[in-house]
């Protein structure tokens, strides 16, 4: 069985993403440049995201959930591995698929104040894909993008501003009219709520919930603020390395999560409640992401793991499946029974 | 190191702090009489949104601020009672970078990258602590081995390229303890940086206020590290402290609209996924936009008319908490009311 038939029961995934492996040439050398390596930005890696679904890929900096988006997308082309979106591998398509593949598939990414083109005015930036794609000119287009930025919460006069003139949580609207422009099914939300304030991360998380279940989206949401992720998405996987460790359910993940890469990640991250962060003790995770020239042999994760056993620096673990969802750790069973934060169950995990 | 003092003298405090920028379209105010007070071995935090003065304050209280176009208008700057802003400035340089050191959001640009880490470690070591050259290598290979940087000996020669961010971060926090200060400001210290190395960045900040009895000013967006790490909160918004309290009490019995709002608009992690936020509407006032009255007025669902006259004054109780803000017994009895507090009206 590969992983990616497990957690999406029996409907046919509009993404599937199966043994994905991204590796990069290390090229040396100025008149006789020769490849003396390749650093693996995505490394076996297979999930499946199913129709109306929020599939979250989380991660620390250089794990590669960023390149997953991007091979998704159809930016950089799979070394090995495939990508299958609504059936059909991306691998496959035809200049003309591939154009009909671009409208159905969007993506927002995390700065509004790079993303998007200062010369233009907003309705040339919602617009521009309309024109290309659907062809529209004049008062029709004019009409749509209007249409579009209400759909965002904008007013329709803000059609004639330029990006200066907007705040970055304005912008961000923007940037998902844009998105939204050609009705596509899937939007890959690249950190899109990440650079924004506290106070505007919020307008935008409600439009993105309001948007996909009045419009039916689904969403790769990718993001290191696990706050968020929980908010978001319905199901989660957590990449290490340019490895995927685990894979579950929103709500299992948070509540108990397995792998001891997780749970230091959530344990890591301070909840907004005095009470509960001062009875809160646990020790940071020591160490640092090792550099993805040179990973480590065996589990990528064992020199910083606290029950990383002999095992671990020479085989790979595979993701398996435990209670309801995939784990790739074999000492799984020996990790202590209780998490320092209060309300996580690591012992039970609630029926899907 | 730890205060000489008895409790109640303050290691560091900004009394009635205000400055002014004067730019081509007229004098902008982004830091408006700002008062707070951090004790030895305390953490106090300023927290707020971009745009809100957090890091002006701590810039003008390190007297770090260009001048001109920007000028200290009104104030007093106290370091264990002596006003800062007195002091001539070979006075000043003995208190700065010695007693009270800053840490950096950016530790990829604030070191400087064509020098050696352990030139960088060294040279106000040596400056302050007219150390000799033996000595000063001997100390920085001990700071770093203290802010848990391996084979720090190697470390001395490298450059900060060499390191990731939070290796670089743990440089710049060794260079802050180089000449054992008395106050650290941290300006967003782990804002760069993972999770992890986030977590690893502030327990090593709480070691040294709790062991080594240095106070510490935090200043982030963060609610979660406030609430983990800090005992007394500044809420800022638009320039102002429109709240402040010991933290316990601050997030349990928040006063402003503005503190209710914003800890009503976070998602937490131990939260299950549920119902839509509650976030604030519009956005946070820019600092060039005259507003007469409270800044956080045209957001607020508290606004009663005299909130559109003059700011609110911030006034503090006996507890040590207050709000700025006219209609306090509003936010309060609201909250009551829904057993948890929530701004907006359904």
């Amino acid at each position: 069985m590969s992983a990616a038939a497990a957690g999406t029961g029996a409907t046919v995934p509009l993404v599937r993403v199966e043994r994905l492996r991204v590796h990069f040439p290390l090229r040396r050398g100025l008149l006789f440049e020769r490849t003396v390596g390749h650093i693996k930005a995505v490394d076996d890696i297979s999930f499946d995201i199913a129709p109306g679904e929020t599939f979250g890929l989380v991660g620390e900096s250089g794990c590669g959930k960023t390149t997953v988006a991007r091979a998704l997308l159809k930016l950089v082309p799979a070394s090995s591995g495939s990508i299958s979106f609504d059936g059909t591998d991306i691998a496959d398509l035809d200049a003309q698929q591939t154009r009909f593949f671009r409208r159905r598939v969007q993506s927002v990414f995390q700065d509004p104040f790079s993303s998007l083109n200062p010369r233009l005015r907003v309705h040339e930036i919602v617009g521009e894909p309309l024109v290309i794609h659907r062809a529209l000119r004049g008062r029709e287009l004019r009409a749509r993008v209007e249409r579009l930025l209400e759909t965002c919460g904008l007013p329709a006069s803000f059609a004639s501003r330029f990006p200066h003139e907007m705040s970055g949580g304005q912008r961000q609207r923007v940037g998902i009219a844009r998105a939204l422009a050609l009705e596509p099914d899937l939007i890959v939300c690249d950190e899109a709520v990440s650079a924004l304030d506290v106070s505007i991360q919020a307008q935008i998380i409600n439009l993105l919930s309001r948007l996909q279940s009045e419009l039916g989206l689904t969403y790769l949401f990718i993001g290191h603020d696990l706050s968020v992720v929980r908010h978001l998405c319905d199901r989660v996987g957590v990449m290490y390395l340019g490895r995927l460790v685990e894979v579950a359910s929103a709500e299992a993940l948070f509540a108990a999560p397995r792998h001891p890469y997780t749970r230091a990640l959530i344990e890591a991250v301070p909840v907004p409640d005095p009470v509960l962060e001062r009875q809160r003790d646990h020790k940071p995770l020591p160490g640092e992401i090792p550099s993805p020239l040179s990973p480590p042999a065996g589990c990528v994760f064992h020199p910083r793991c606290p029950l990383a056993v002999e095992r671990c620096r020479a085989e790979v673990p595979a993701l398996r499946t435990i209670d309801a969802g995939l784990v790739a750790c074999t000492e799984v069973h020996r990790a202590p029974p209780t998490s320092s934060r209060p309300g996580a169950r690591p012992g039970s995990i609630p029926a899907p | 190191m730890i205060s000489k003092e008895g409790p109640g003298l303050a290691l560091f405090e900004l009394d009635r702090l205000s400055v002014e920028i004067s730019t081509p379209n007229g004098v902008i105010r982004p830091v408006d009489d700002v008062s707070w007070s951090v004790e030895a071995g305390q953490t106090t935090a300023l927290v707020g949104e971009s745009g809100s003065g957090k890091s002006v304050t701590a810039l003008a209280a390190m007297g770090l601020l260009p001048s001109p176009p920007v000028r200290i208008t009104s104030g007093a700057i106290l370091f264990r009672g002596v006003d800062l802003r007195s002091l001539d400035p070979e006075a000043l340089r003995r208190v700065r970078g010695a007693k009270i050191a800053m840490v950096f959001q950016e530790p990829m640009t604030s070191l400087n990258p064509v020098r050696s880490i352990g030139h960088q470690l060294t040279e106000h070591m040596r400056l302050h602590l007219s150390l000799g050259k033996a000595d000063a290598r001997a100390r920085a290979i001990e700071l770093l081995r203290r802010v848990g940087i391996a084979e720090p000996g190697e470390r001395l020669a490298q450059y900060p390229h060499h390191l990731s961010g939070g290796m670089r971060q743990r440089v710049m926090i060794a260079i802050a303890l180089a000449c054992d200060p008395e106050l650290i400001i941290a300006d967003e210290p782990t804002t760069a940086l993972d999770v992890t190395i986030q977590e690893q960045i502030l327990e090593l900040l709480r070691e040294l206020t709790e062991r080594a009895g240095v106070g510490l000013v935090l200043i982030t967006h963060n609610l979660g590290i406030v609430a983990r790490y800090a005992h007394r909160v500044n809420v800022m918004y638009g320039g102002r402290i429109v709240e402040q309290g010991e933290a316990h009490e601050l997030y349990a019995n928040p006063r402003h609209p503005y503190t209710v709002a914003l800890l009503d608009s976070v998602p937490r992690l131990d939260r299950a996924k549920g119902a839509l936020l509650s976030p604030i509407p519009g956005s946070p006032p820019d600092p060039g936009d005259a507003v007469a009255g409270c800044r956080f007025r045209p957001r607020c669902g508290f606004a009663l008319e005299a909130c559109a006259a003059q700011p609110p004054p911030l006034e503090i109780d006996a507890r040590g908490h207050g709000a700025a803000c006219f209609n306090t017994a509003a936010v309060l009895s609201r909250a009551e009311m829904h057993g948890e507090p929530r701004l907006h009206p359904a």
